[in-house]
């Protein structure tokens, strides 16, 4: 498996709660270590693009940590409001950890992750159709 | 001076019970789904979201629709929400020269590498009103597709930079501070000039950046580009002891072209003026470059012009469309108090000008 601990984690932050649900139905038996909760994360962005850090605005985010009755610990950390999407990212992190990784990745991170690249292929595509080239025209005075 | 007064209670219950039913409008007509307003509505949304200051679509769209459609009041009530949540930490500085693009144009260079991506724009539109939109809601929806670009998208000012024409944004990771966090002082830096306009009113920003362009420190703007689109945002989570992306979101970014002179440290370059906001807002994002430019005047050695786009403490202290609000709708609220003093001291001022103009009136007699 190729799939980085922070890929997996960024994949279940920026997917659709209702779709991680949906190819997650039911969560193993855990323990809450940090209940779901919903917060803020400031983010920041450079002036120029490159240049100094500034406080851009806030964006919602939920996260959780979870404990399997093996032991194994996972941290979940999404965008939006959703406890339950934040408490299913932290199940998947904790088993990514255990004997479960390879049927995790095949049931909910490699669909998820290729509607990802299928959307983001639709949208690229859709850009790609208004790229325009412009000519500069000469001027009847310039004549 | 507010002071406090009682009583009302029912008439103020009734008001908000009409204010209830008005804002349902008949019972008839399906009502809108918040879903609904987040897709159709979208730039409505977005401007919520960067004037409340706040990236959460559905959140907005709910604010819409509570607030009748008001755009401040819709502001207001995000702004109240994200006082009750914590705050998890700051994000890494969002990489911008990695976004995928939705639109990215250039009116400055007509050859931009990587090509001119026109994305969803009312820009070439007629301005016509288009009534098949209101005869059965809906036109035919065919948006054409093409092979879809792979690599990452520069920015354009990053070419004029290569040959030393453009000041250099040097990178700094020093903590910005942070004006939801300590009141604003001045003078700001421009990390903090840039988070306030990056807040602020719409209007208040387009009609200072419009006074520039008029003359009132004129700064000779271009649009060296204008991008939008998706854009990660990562953090680092100290209890994985990892940098993850915690989501994703549309920004607007607006990087313009300015003349400059030269001063007695500086050959004459181009320099540079930045917009950053929350969802497809260009024209605010446009508008935050040509302020934020002319706020520069102090920091690139030119003059002081006395225009009102160039007062930091005029701009900064009244872009802000909740704090301007709060503080003007609040003289709708019972002044009695203060205004029965007013009214006393209006009678005394005409009572002793009444007795000192008495004996000149009988002397006319």
């Amino acid at each position: 498996m190729t799939r980085s601990r922070s890929d997996s984690l960024g994949l279940l932050a920026r997917a659709d709660a209702a779709r991680v649900a949906a190819l997650m139905p039911d969560l193993p038996a855990l323990q809450a270590l940090r209940a779901p909760e919903i917060g803020t994360v400031m983010v920041r962005g450079r002036a120029g693009g490159t240049g100094a850090a500034f406080n851009l605005g806030e964006m919602t985010v939920t996260r959780a940590s979870v404990q399997l009755d093996c032991g194994a610990v996972g941290h979940g950390y999404v965008q939006g409001r959703s406890k339950d999407h934040a408490l299913r990212a932290a199940a998947v992190d904790a088993l990514l950890q255990t004997s479960a990784a390879d049927r995790i990745e095949a049931k909910v991170l490699a669909p998820l992750a290729a509607e990802e690249k299928a959307r983001r292929t639709a949208l690229a595509a859709r850009a790609a159709a208004t790229k325009v080239e412009f000519f500069t025209l000469v001027r009847g005075e310039d004549e | 001076m507010y002071v406090a007064v009682k009583g009302g209670e029912r008439a103020i219950a009734a008001a908000h019970d009409w204010l209830a039913e008005v804002r349902r409008g008949p019972q008839e007509q399906p009502a809108i789904h918040t879903n609904a307003i987040r897709d159709q509505l979208s730039l409505a949304v977005h401007r919520v979201m960067a004037e409340g200051s706040l990236y959460d679509p559905d959140l907005a769209a709910l604010a819409i629709k509570q607030a009748r459609g008001d755009l401040i009041e819709a502001v207001f009530l995000i702004r109240a929400y994200r006082t009750t949540l914590p705050r998890f930490g700051a994000s890494a500085p969002v990489d911008t020269a990695r976004m995928q693009i939705v639109r990215r144009i250039s009116a400055t260079f007509k050859d931009a590498p990587s090509g001119q991506v026109l994305g969803p724009t009312y820009d070439y539109t007629h301005r016509l009103l288009d009534f098949r939109l209101m005869a059965d809601g809906e036109v035919p929806v065919d948006g054409a597709d093409a092979e879809p670009a792979t690599e990452q998208v520069p920015h354009i000012l990053s070419f004029l930079n290569r040959y030393g024409l453009i000041e250099t944004e040097e990178a700094c990771d020093a903590e910005p501070a942070d004006l939801t966090r300590a009141p604003l002082e001045l003078p700001a830096d421009r990390a903090l000039r840039l988070q306030a306009l990056a807040r602020a009113d719409e209007g208040f920003l387009l009609g200072l950046a419009y006074s520039t362009q008029r003359g009132y420190a004129r700064n000779h703007a271009f649009v060296g580009e204008l991008r939008v689109g998706m854009v990660a945002v990562e953090m680092n989570i100290p209890e994985l002891g990892l940098t993850i992306e915690i989501g994703e979101i549309e920004l607007t970014e607006c990087e313009t072209v300015n003349q400059f002179k030269g001063s007695r440290t500086e050959p004459a370059q181009f320099t540079r003026g930045f917009g950053l906001t929350f969802g497809q807002t260009e024209r605010k994002a446009l508008s935050m470059a040509l302020v934020d430019r002319a706020l520069r005047w102090r920091e690139l050695g030119e003059d002081d012009m006395g225009a009102p786009a160039q007062d930091e403490e005029f701009v900064l202290s009244h872009c802000d469309n909740i704090q301007a609000t709060g503080f003007l709708e609040h003289i709708k609220l019972p002044h009695y108090v203060d205004f029965q003093a007013e009214l006393e001291l209006v009678r005394r001022l005409r009572a002793e000008v009444a007795t000192e103009e008495a004996p000149v009136q009988e002397a006319a007699e």
